[in-house]
Order: C-alpha cells, then sequence, then structure tokens
C-alpha cells in the first residue's frame, strides 16, 4: 500500500484533536496511524486512538432509517419528521420543540442544525451535550474575558515551568497532552513541575510531583486561598492588574479569610502540601493551569473556573509563552459547537442571543424569519420540559442521553412519553435509540466529512475516507432534508460541507472588525478544492490575513472582549456542593472516565483491544470504608440513592479518599445489568452555565452477597435477562462476561445451555468441571466440534486468568480452556496496561522482579509503555508497587519530598 | 553360619521382598523359595497383555534362572508347601522334602473367588490367576469359539478385552449396574461401557449368574433373568480371596487373610507374612503398591532387625486393555467428609475424579488421559494439603498449577 493513499483526518475522541492518518487497503482494511504533520499530537496516539480501525465495523451499525421500528426510506422519514416538527410548531409555538446535539457533530452539522432552530424554526431550544462537559469553562470565559477563549496553545503545556492539573485525568482522557508533558520533563530535566489536584489518585498523579487528595468540590477554596497568597506574597502585577482588569480588590476581599489554615482544614489537606502549592505557584512564572470536568461538572463549576483564572489575571500570566488558564475539552469537537453556537444561550459565531446587534447581523446574514431573544433550554432542563410536556418533539443527534444526563432514569421516562423522539446515531441499538419513534442513520467516524476544532483553537479536516455503511448519510444532510420539508429550501441549499463552512466562516466576520475573538472569515472564500486540502489552522483567522499568522495566544496584549475591554476578575465566594451526605447516603459519589473507553462505549465499545483495560462497571472505595461495610476487593456492591443504583465490582484502592467514592460514566443497559452511574447523579446545576454537578453526588454503598460468580465467554451475545448481575465486554471473536447470581443456581448444566442457546444433545456433550461441595461449576460449550462458549462459577469472586482465557477462547484444546491455563504452564500475563503490545500485569511485575528499575526498562524488557504510550503512569505504579521498595526517580528536585 | 530363610510362595511379593533383602543384607540368609507355579517369578499383573498377545512369557520374567544362580538363591519351582512345623521350624512340601528356618515368610497370594452355582467345576470353566489360566484361555480361543467371563471388575474386563482380542465372542455379566463400580460412578462407568462394547464385547450389567449350563462341558451361562449366554468358555473373574489355608493349618492368627503387625509378624514371631494373603489392621490388599510397601517393610526387618512400619501407600491400579486408559488410585467410597471434583467430557470420552478427604487427597480416577497420574499418586502418598488448589487440582499437573488473577 502506498503512503501517499493515507488520507489525514482528526481521532473521533477527545478534545486534543489528535492527527491522524488513515490508509485503506483492498478489502476494507483501514490502517490508522498518527499523523506526524498534526500540531496537535505529532504522530503520537492514545490506546483509543491506535483503536479506531476496530471501530470501523458493521456490527451494531444502524443500517437503514426506522419508522417506529421498522425500515423506512430516507424521504419517508424524513418527510414524517418534518411534518412532526411543523405540526407542533404550528399547534404549541416554537418553544415546544428542541435539538439535542453533541460535541461529536462536526461544525457544518452543528451549523446547521443551529440555523434550523434559532433562524427558522425561531426557539433557542438547541443544545448540546457539551453542556456537561465544559458549559462552566465557557459561562467562565466570558465572565472574566467578554468572549469564550481559551488563550493558550498547547506548546505551553511544554514550556511552562509550573503545570497545576485540577479536575483532570489528563494521563487517561487526554493521553497525548499527558504524553506531550512527560516528553517534555525528560528533556527538561524534570520540568515543568506538576501539580495534581484530585480528590483521588489517578494515573495522572503517578507524574505528579505534588498531589493534593482535596474534599470533593473544594475547589474555589483552594484557589480562594491562592489569590489570597499571591497578594501576601506581593506576587501580584500591579501595573497589569490597574490598566487591564477590573474588579481585582473585590475579589480579593472575598479571598481574605482563606488563610492556609482555613483552606487546609476545609479542603481536607495538610497545611505543609497547601502552602507548597502556594509557594510554587507564586514563585513560578511561568504557570499552566490545566483544568477539566472536575472543575466544570459542579454546582460552582463557573465559579471554580474564575477563581482559577483569577490567579493567572492578577499575576498576568496569561497570553504569554508557558503560562496561562487552559481548559481542555472532552469531544472532538466541543469547541467547534461552541463556535457554532449550538448552546442554547449563544446565537451565532460567538454572538450574543440578548444583544439586539448580534440578532439583527444574524438574522440579516441567514435572511431568517424569526429569531428568539431569549435563550432557550438547557440539556438537563431540556428534559425536564420533556418530562412535564412543554416540549413535544425533540430531534436528539449523537449522543446518548438515558446514560450521560443526570438523573438518567428521570430522562428515561421523559423520552418514554414524549409524543415524538427523532434520534440519529451510527448505532441502532442503545438506550436512547430504544425511545425513538424515528431513527435515522448518520454516518460514522471514516464517513463522515467537515471540520473539528480542538481545545487550543485548532480547526482540522476530519475527512472521510471510506464508503458509508448501509443508508448512513451526514448528519447536515438529514437537517437540511428536514429544513427543506419545513418551507426552508432557500436556505439549506448546500451543496456539501465545503458550503456550510464558508458560510459559517463568512459570518464570523459579518461586523466584528475585531470585536469579536472568533473570526474565521479569511476561510470565508476558500474553494472547495482549498477545504479538500485544508491544513489545520489557528483561529482567529480573519479576512484578508494568511492562515496562522495572527498571534498564537490571545491577550498578550491586554486587550479582552469586554465592553471597557478590561478584564474582570470575579468575585467567587466559595460554596459547598450542592448534595450533602446524609446518613442514608454518607459517600460522595465522584464519576469519570477510564482510559480505554470513551462515552457510552457505542463506539470503543465494539474494539477487543480497548475492552482488555477494564471491562466492568466498578466503584473505588477507600480501604477503611471497605471493611467497616464489609466490603471485599472484587466483590460485588450495590450504590444506590433516592434517584437509581447501579451494581458494580469493588475496587478498594489508597487512592480513594475516605467518605469519596468513584465509578466510571460509560456502562449502559448495553453493557452491564444495572452500570449506568448517572441514574445516581443529582441533576444540580451551576446557576450560570446550567451544568450539572456530575462528581458530587450522594449515595450508599451496601455489600452485595452473590450466592455464585461466574466468568463466561460466547461467540455470541447471548440473553441474559434471566441473569441477577451480568456485565459484558467484545473479545476477538465473541464477549466475555462477569455474572453473579443472588439465588441458589438449580442447575449449571441448564443455565449454561441458555446462556450459549444449546440443543439438548450439544448440552448432554459439554465438557463439564463439577465441584459440589466446593461449589465450583464450569463448562466448556461445542456445537460441531468448535467451542461456542465457556463458563465458570464459583462461590466466591472468580480467580480464573481472564486475560488468557479471553485469548485461547478458540485456540486451545477444551480442557486447557476450562482449566483456565494452557497446557505447558506458560505464565499468566495478567490484566492488560500496554494495549499496543498486548502486556499484561503480570509480565511487568516480572520484569521489575527481573531488575528492570524504571519504564524504559520496563519497556526494553517486555515492549510494554513503548507504543502510545498511555500506559506509562500504570507502569510507573507497579514500579513503586514493586516489593523492592523501588521509588521512580524524581522526575523534578524533589521539592514534594523536602 | 547363615540364617536360613525360607520364603513360600514366589509371586510378585516374595520376589520383591527377596530383590529387597538382598540389597540390604546380600549375606545374611541362606534363601530358599517354594514356588507352587513350576516356573521363575513373573510380573501377574502383565498376565492380561499376554492374553491379548501384546506380550510373550518371556517378556514378563522379574527373574529368569541365571538371577537365582547370581543371588545364590535356592528356588524350588512346582514344590507347593503343606505343612509347616513351627516347633521344628520346618516347612515340608507335597513331595515331601522338608526345610528348616530361622526365618520364616509367608507369600501364598490369594485365589480367584469361585461363584458358588451348580455347574462350576465344569470342564471350560476357567479362572485368571496364573500363566496356567492365560494358556487355558488361548487355547480355547485357539478353536474360535464363545466366551463369556464373568465379573466386570478390573481383572474381567482385561479378561474379556483378551479374549476378543484373541477372536472370540465375548461376553460381559457383570452384577452390578455400573462396571468397576467401586472405582467408577455412573458417568464413567457409561464412558468405559462403550469402550468395551466397541472391542466387541457384549455387556450385561445387573446380571446375576444363577449356574454354569453343559454336561461334560461348558455350554453357557445362566442368568436370573432366565436368560442362557452360550459359551464354550467361562471365566470367573469375580474377585480374590486370601489363601490361609496353610497359615492357619499351622495354628498362625487368620481372620478373612493371615494377620499380622505393622511389621509383618504373624502371630508366631519366626513367621512373617506379605502379599494378598496378609491382612494388616483389618484390611487385605490386591493392588501391586501395597504389596511391594509391605515388602519393603519386611526386608529392612530381616536384614537388620530395624524395620519400617508397614503403611499402604500406593494403591494405584491401572487398566490394561489397549486403548483404554483407566488408572485409579486410593478410595472412592463415598464416606463422611469425601467430597468429589469431576471432570467429564463426553465428547472426547474423558473424564477425571478426585476424591478428597477434608483438605487430603484420598482417591483419584483418571479415565481417556492418564497422564497425570504419578502426580496425582504422589498427593496421595505424600498426604499433601491441597485445600489451596482445590479449584484447580482436577486438571492435574500442568494445568492445575494457575497463577489466577482476580476480577477485571
Amino acid at each position: 500500500m502506498n503512503k501517499r493513499d493515507a488520507i489525514a483526518t482528526t481521532c473521533a475522541y477527545c478534545g486534543v484533536g489528535c492527527g491522524v492518518r488513515a490508509e485503506c487497503g483492498s478489502g476494507g482494511a483501514v490502517r490508522i496511524e498518527g499523523d506526524r504533520d498534526h500540531p496537535a499530537n505529532f504522530g503520537r496516539l492514545c490506546v483509543k486512538g491506535a483503536a479506531l480501525a476496530e471501530t470501523l465495523v458493521a456490527d451494531e451499525r444502524l443500517l437503514h432509517p426506522q419508522i417506529g421500528g421498522v425500515r423506512a426510506s430516507w424521504s419517508m422519514a424524513l418527510d414524517l419528521v418534518a411534518r412532526r416538527f411543523s405540526e407542533t410548531i404550528a399547534m404549541h409555538g416554537p418553544e415546544s420543540v428542541a435539538f439535542y446535539v453533541s460535541g461529536q457533530l462536526l461544525t457544518e452539522d452543528y451549523y446547521v442544525a443551529n440555523k434550523l432552530m434559532k433562524g427558522f424554526i425561531g426557539s433557542a431550544n438547541i443544545d448540546t451535550n457539551s453542556r456537561l462537559c465544559m458549559s462552566a469553562s465557557v459561562a467562565g470565559h466570558k465572565r472574566a474575558f467578554g468572549a469564550d477563549v481559551v488563550p493558550g496553545v498547547y506548546e505551553d503545556l511544554e514550556t511552562a515551568d509550573l503545570i497545576v492539573l485540577v479536575g483532570s485525568n489528563l494521563a487517561w482522557c487526554h493521553p497525548v497532552l499527558f504524553q506531550r508533558i512527560a516528553k517534555a520533563r525528560e528533556a527538561r530535566n524534570g520540568l515543568p513541575r506538576v501539580v495534581n489536584i484530585d480528590p483521588r489518585r489517578t494515573a495522572t498523579s503517578e507524574i505528579a510531583d505534588l498531589h493534593l487528595a482535596i474534599e470533593p468540590g473544594t475547589d474555589v477554596a483552594l484557589f480562594l486561598g491562592l489569590l489570597r497568597e499571591i497578594g501576601v506574597a506581593a506576587a501580584i502585577d500591579v501595573g497589569f492588574v490597574g490598566a487591564h482588569t477590573e474588579g481585582a480588590e473585590r475579589a480579593q476581599r472575598v479571598a481574605d479569610d482563606w488563610t492556609i489554615q482555613a483552606v487546609a482544614r476545609r479542603c481536607g489537606l495538610s497545611r505543609e502540601d497547601v502552602s507548597r502549592f502556594y509557594d510554587l505557584f507564586v514563585r513560578t512564572e511561568k504557570a499552566v493551569t490545566v483544568y477539566s470536568q472536575g472543575v466544570n461538572q459542579s454546582s460552582a463549576g463557573v465559579d471554580k473556573v474564575n477563581a482559577i483564572l483569577n490567579c493567572h489575571l492578577v499575576t498576568n500570566r496569561i497570553g504569554r509563552p508557558g503560562m496561562g488558564p487552559f481548559s481542555v475539552t472532552g469531544q472532538p469537537n466541543a469547541m467547534g459547537g461552541r463556535e457554532v453556537g449550538g448552546l442554547a444561550n449563544q446565537l451565532a459565531a460567538h454572538m450574543e442571543l440578548d444583544n439586539p446587534a448580534h440578532r439583527a447581523i444574524v438574522q440579516s446574514f441567514w435572511s431568517s424569519p424569526r429569531l428568539p431573544t431569549a435563550p432557550g433550554l438547557k440539556a438537563v432542563d431540556l428534559f425536564r420540559a420533556i418530562g412535564d410536556g412543554r416540549v413535544k418533539a425533540v430531534w436528539i443527534m449523537g449522543t446518548n442521553p438515558v446514560d450521560s444526563l443526570p438523573d438518567a432514569d428521570a430522562v428515561r421516562g421523559a423520552l418514554a412519553n414524549c409524543p415524538f423522539v427523532v434520534v440519529s446515531d451510527v448505532v441502532e441499538k442503545n438506550d436512547t435509540t430504544a425511545y425513538a419513534h424515528v431513527l435515522l442513520p448518520a454516518q460514522a467516524w471514516g464517513e463522515k466529512d467537515g471540520t473539528v476544532t480542538n481545545s487550543e483553537r485548532r480547526v482540522s479536516r476530519q475527512r472521510g475516507f471510506r464508503g458509508a455503511i448501509g443508508e448512513a448519510m451526514p448528519d447536515w444532510w438529514a437537517v437540511c432534508g428536514v429544513a427543506r420539508r419545513m418551507g426552508f429550501a432557500k436556505s439549506f441549499d448546500y451543496g456539501g460541507p465545503a458550503s456550510i463552512f464558508r458560510e459559517h466562516a463568512a459570518l464570523s466576520g459579518v461586523g466584528n472588525h475585531g470585536a469579536r475573538a472568533f473570526d474565521i472569515s479569511g476561510a470565508a472564500r476558500i474553494s472547495d478544492l482549498d477545504y479538500q486540502s485544508m491544513r489545520p489552522f489557528r483561529w482567529p483567522w480573519r479576512c484578508g490575513e494568511p492562515a496562522n499568522e495572527t498571534p498564537k495566544r490571545f491577550f498578550a496584549n491586554g486587550t479582552y472582549f469586554t465592553a471597557n475591554e478590561r478584564a474582570r476578575i470575579v468575585e467567587t465566594p466559595f460554596r459547598e456542593p450542592m448534595s450533602k451526605r446524609t446518613i442514608a447516603a454518607p459517600f460522595i459519589l465522584n464519576t469519570g472516565r477510564v482510559r480505554d473507553q470513551w462515552h457510552t462505549m457505542t463506539r470503543t465499545g465494539v474494539a477487543p483491544r480497548l475492552a482488555q483495560h477494564i471491562c466492568e462497571p466498578f466503584v473505588e472505595i477507600a480501604p477503611r470504608d471497605a471493611e467497616q461495610l464489609g466490603v471485599e476487593d472484587d466483590g460485588l456492591v450495590r450504590i444506590s440513592n433516592a434517584r437509581g443504583a447501579i451494581v458494580a465490582r469493588a475496587r478498594v484502592t489508597e487512592g480513594q479518599r475516605d467518605g469519596s467514592i468513584f465509578a466510571p460514566i460509560h456502562w449502559t443497559d448495553q453493557f452491564a445489568s444495572a452500570g449506568r452511574v448517572d441514574a445516581l447523579v443529582a441533576p444540580h446545576l451551576d446557576p450560570i452555565a446550567g451544568q450539572p454537578e456530575s462528581k458530587a453526588s450522594v449515595a450508599r454503598v451496601e455489600a452485595l452477597r452473590p450466592d455464585w460468580f461466574a466468568f463466561a465467554l460466547s461467540r455470541v451475545k447471548p440473553d441474559l435477562s434471566s441473569t441477577d448481575y451480568w456485565a459484558l465486554a467484545r473479545i476477538a471473536g465473541g464477549f466475555r462476561f462477569e455474572l453473579a447470581g443472588f439465588a441458589a443456581m438449580r442447575d449449571w448444566r441448564d443455565y449454561a445451555a441458555e446462556l450459549f442457546a444449546l440443543t439438548r444433545a450439544d448440552r448432554d456433550l459439554m465438557l463439564t468441571m463439577e465441584d459440589r461441595h466446593g461449589g465450583f461449576f464450569r463448562c466448556v460449550a461445542s456445537v460441531n466440534g468448535a467451542v461456542v462458549g465457556a463458563l465458570y462459577a464459583s462461590r466466591k469472586p472468580l480467580t480464573v486468568s481472564r486475560a488468557w482465557l479471553c485469548s485461547a477462547l478458540g485456540a486451545v484444546e477444551p480442557m486447557a480452556l476450562l482449566a483456565g491455563r494452557p497446557a505447558g504452564a506458560k505464565a499468566e500475563s495478567g490484566a492488560q496496561i500496554c494495549a499496543c503490545h498486548s502486556v499484561g500485569a503480570h509480565t511487568i511485575r516480572d520484569a521489575v522482579a527481573g531488575g528492570c528499575r524504571d519504564v524504559r526498562a520496563v519497556g526494553v524488557a517486555t515492549a510494554a509503555g513503548t507504543g502510545c504510550g498511555s500506559c506509562r503512569p500504570e507502569i510507573e505504579r507497579i514500579l513503586r508497587q514493586a516489593p523492592t521498595q523501588y521509588t521512580p526517580r524524581p522526575a523534578a528536585p524533589a521539592f514534594a519530598r523536602q | 553360619m547363615r540364617e536360613r530363610l525360607v520364603v513360600i510362595g514366589n509371586g510378585m511379593a516374595a520376589g520383591r521382598l527377596v530383590e529387597e533383602l538382598l540389597e540390604r543384607a546380600p549375606d545374611r540368609y541362606d534363601i530358599v523359595i517354594f514356588g507352587a507355579e513350576p516356573r521363575v517369578n513373573y510380573n501377574r499383573i502383565m498376565l492380561s497383555p499376554v492374553l491379548a498377545g501384546e506380550k510373550r512369557f518371556e517378556d514378563i520374567v522379574v527373574h529368569d534362572e541365571d538371577w537365582y544362580a547370581r543371588n545364590g538363591v535356592t528356588l524350588r519351582r512346582g514344590e507347593r508347601v503343606v505343612a509347616i512345623d513351627r516347633t521344628a521350624r520346618e516347612v515340608t512340601t507335597d513331595s515331601g522334602v522338608r526345610a528348616s528356618y530361622d526365618e520364616l515368610v509367608i507369600a501364598t497370594g490369594s485365589e480367584p473367588v469361585v461363584i458358588p452355582v451348580p455347574g462350576n467345576d465344569l470342564p471350560g470353566v476357567v479362572t485368571f490367576r496364573d500363566l496356567d489360566d492365560v494358556e487355558a484361555m488361548l487355547a480355547a480361543a485357539a478353536i474360535g469359539s464363545r466366551a463369556v467371563v464373568i465379573g466386570g471388575g478390573l481383572l474381567g474386563l482385561e479378561a474379556a478385552a483378551g479374549l476378543a482380542a484373541n477372536g472370540m465372542r465375548t461376553s460381559l455379566v457383570h452384577l452390578m449396574p455400573t462396571l468397576m463400580e467401586r472405582q467408577l460412578d455412573e458417568q464413567a462407568g457409561i464412558l468405559l461401557r462403550q469402550a468395551v462394547e466397541s472391542r466387541g464385547i457384549v455387556v450385561h450389567t445387573g446380571a446375576n449368574t444363577r449356574a454354569i449350563a453343559g454336561n461334560t462341558r461348558v455350554t453357557g451361562v445362566e442368568l436370573d433373568d432366565g436368560r442362557t449366554l452360550e459359551a464354550d468358555l467361562v471365566v470367573m473373574a469375580a474377585g480374590i480371596r486370601p489363601n490361609t489355608r496353610l497359615a492357619g493349618g499351622a495354628g498362625i492368627r487368620v481372620d478373612r487373610g493371615v494377620i499380622v503387625d505393622d511389621y509383618l509378624r504373624t502371630s508366631d514371631p519366626h513367621i512373617s507374612a506379605i502379599g494378598e494373603c496378609v491382612q494388616h489392621r483389618g484390611k487385605c490388599y490386591g493392588l501391586v503398591g501395597p504389596i511391594y510397601d509391605m515388602a519393603a517393610s519386611l526386608a529392612t526387618r530381616l536384614a537388620d532387625g530395624s524395620g519400617v512400619p508397614f503403611r499402604a501407600g500406593d494403591q494405584s491400579t491401572k487398566l490394561k486393555v489397549t486403548g483404554i486408559d483407566l488408572y485409579s488410585a486410593g478410595e472412592f467410597a463415598p464416606a463422611e467428609g469425601r467430597q468429589d471434583i469431576v471432570v467429564n467430557d463426553p465428547a472426547r470420552r474423558t473424564y477425571r475424579r478426585v476424591v478428597l478427604d477434608g483438605s487430603r487427597l484420598a482417591g483419584v480416577v483418571l479415565y481417556g488421559d492418564t497422564r497425570d497420574s504419578g502426580w496425582y499418586l504422589d498427593l496421595l502418598k505424600r498426604g499433601t494439603d491441597v485445600a489451596a488448589l482445590r479449584e484447580t487440582l482436577i486438571f492435574g499437573r500442568s494445568l492445575g498449577d494457575a497463577r489466577a488473577e482476580p476480577a477485571a
């Protein structure tokens, strides 16, 4: 295959926006590699990115439009959508319909959806799942800067002398940025130093010189204390503050009470640790504060953002190389969505709904019949309005709110009762598509074509490199189809994404003249050909200038986008999280991502490689809490509150604070019996941003005592409806399951026969192992001599070699499969750590025991960590845990160990 | 002058005893062995392959003429001891030969149980004990006729397989519902039965023999249910009985077997007994393992008077039918505290069962794949605590010692 055939595109996942090169071979084989020329990643990819090709499968895809679960033609489906939306609007007004869209839409899709809702339907009821991840940053940026601007660029992470990571498990959620930092530290003798602020110890903490495990939700107190300390240390840039900011004095008065002692007490930290952090920040001019969902997903999320921005503003550490606040987004095009105005409280192109001049610009540009004057319903409120009947028709695009919104069971109830639900998605079955009256097959990554913007304002082309599966179409095409049928044909007549992009770019320049940060009008006249070959560029790209010529960073000149061009230093009085621990719900429930999965697993869930790291919903709990509750490591626990419940595997870990638990967000009804953690999340919102407090709900924990536990492998996805607890994941050529039951199993052979859909004859021919007294049962089922499934049951949590079993299905003799171990005793490699080279924990521990003293040596010995590098923090952890008491070489002058 | 050691019997126990004794104290005794069979010492448990035509007699000889000459051991073969004079310390043979002893060892073995039914003495009814029996069977097979084997235990199965291999139309009659029911459970019994039947042997389980039919010669076997199985040869393989006549006649204490203490001494301090004729702590033994253990124990005592108490160790047995791999060792009968772990693979016709007694291995049955027999026997003999291996023990040495990984 010729390298030149490779198509440059961007990764489908997080907001780092890595460049990817896709080579299509004959027979549909696709090879993925990092794009060395892309400035986000310079060729690096994380595990998820590296496994993108594995997600390009037809399994589970939605292939045709469906109406009421029955295949329909596109024209029938779009006719129906247009008719029902028009009827609903006619009867109940434009506020009775809504779009709920996604940070995974391309900018062009987003643009037309926003244009249809705001410019033609005349409602602002379009909101996006980005509301759940970074709307607090949008609001915080706008409060401080007068515009939603991330001032810095990725290079700043490498040239800084200090990086403060707040509420960010960068190692798992933005691995390529993490790797860039790690690489810089190697090259710069431990600089930048890293301070990690996170209630729990994560893989990211492995790189940190100082980890502050703060009490959940107390970030504002910590940064108020920092603001005070900056004043005490006379580190305020008085000249800058006087010339370019306002509000500093009022904000500092709010900070007055937050002495180091007060901060330490409220945040649950030692005074020494707080002092170290403050000293380091005060002393280090080139400081970048990277923050993510731990900051944003809070009822005080906007205040958290501003508390951080305040510290950078009073020290004038903003807009200059190696310094500044840095919001890192979680979705590939959350930034693009912000730019088109795809949030219910935005208009378009950084223009505001409540600004008459902006409304005039947009209305005239779009020739729109009506524009809303008030903000629409933000995500959580939108689904409340669906629940109480105010919104009667909703079109959901590329997102899975039944799993991802807080109070998720209420969301499910709302959709179940909604008169008209349209869902555009790439998969046929997820927990949301189940409630769709009309299902529209969307093009997936690799098929669709357009642009995305990453966390450093860089616009890149996401290109299609393979034909669409089935009748999947681009989302912009479906939106325009409905718009045309609603009578807006003239305004939605686009030849393709290039013409939409040109219109979007043009709008950003209308009446701008530097008044609005977002301006890409330089791209307004690019040809279709130029669009095809467009190289990544960072905005702004103003009309008449070449791309990438403007200063890289915003605010270097001290001019902001507020009316008086001064940055606002905002008062941020500390507020507690809204949910309070009670006797009935004594734990703070934190939520987040794991390394190898993304969102609700609709895409990553099909890749066997990505299921090997963590393949079951889990709950992290501190050892002391676990002991008190009788929770055993690897036992099952039920986490519940008044809203809902999940059942998950317990992971007892020192990394968790007492009184706090953590559960991942990824598991849905497609992958587990009860893993939807958002069913437990309270819909408490930030009053400004409307962003839900997803990381500080309260819940109770109960140890479950199943009668039996089982692990199973199967060629096909079985019916698990009669199994009390299950979690499934993909493996090569099938599925793996964790199972448990609360009642004694009557007949294991019958259960296995049901699980593997065996005939009576095949049931009787099963290879079995039975130990009635010991409570063990195992079987390997075959059909026509080929193994179709294996089941391992025990009265206690199973201790079979899962990693080996998953590789062994169909590859070894049935007896070895039954034994759970290869003949000839090849050592078990353990739970997978390095997904690129399939290296397990045991193999790495063996290498450490064999004398490897650092990650590099482990890499030489086992190849672990030499691929994408995402697993290096976990290798560090194994090195630290090694019985030799080995501690990794301090990456920086050991200030944290003074 | 050297002490005189007389050994009555030249079976496997006697052969092993003399060998072990010569190793420990080659010059202590003048040894005389009386063997009722007119041949040198041979490996009786290998008679089945001889019957099946897979081995010749020469192949199973343990001590040939040369060996006796080299070691200065006197073998009086074909001479049956008929009396022991304990006062005179002297034995007498059926040919009137007398021999004095300082130490006497009784190793008279066992004799086949001939079931007490009419016709059981008809010509054509044989047992399966020694080479004469094998030769009788082979002679019958040479005529090419029908055989009925009574008894579905180890010996009966080997006899039936051997006869079938020699072209006889063979039936097997077994009283119990399951073949080898002492070792196997129903599932394994089914596997074994299928394997036996695949050799053309007709198996009748739950079948009680009422009489042996025939006037001058055997013509058939009559069953309780009224059926008669035609037969030109009937092999009785319904068990063995310790041969205690000689000892009992000499006033030595006997019960089911010749009673011995932990040092294999009989009630007469100058007379010891080993082998299948012995009853030790209430138990008689028919497997070669414990019998070799007896020989070793007694040899140490006779060598220097020290003695290692006899403990039954290896109680394993292997079905010697080519193509059927069946191994069992230890105890299988259900009892308080005994627990079973079973692997059954009907598709590949393999089966294994381990029986635990508390945290120790009590017994093991391997069918179809007996490669792990040595490993289990070792665990059994050592009394290893296998509690920690419980989940994987059944998979044998290569598969049974997994390093486990807890839940994902």
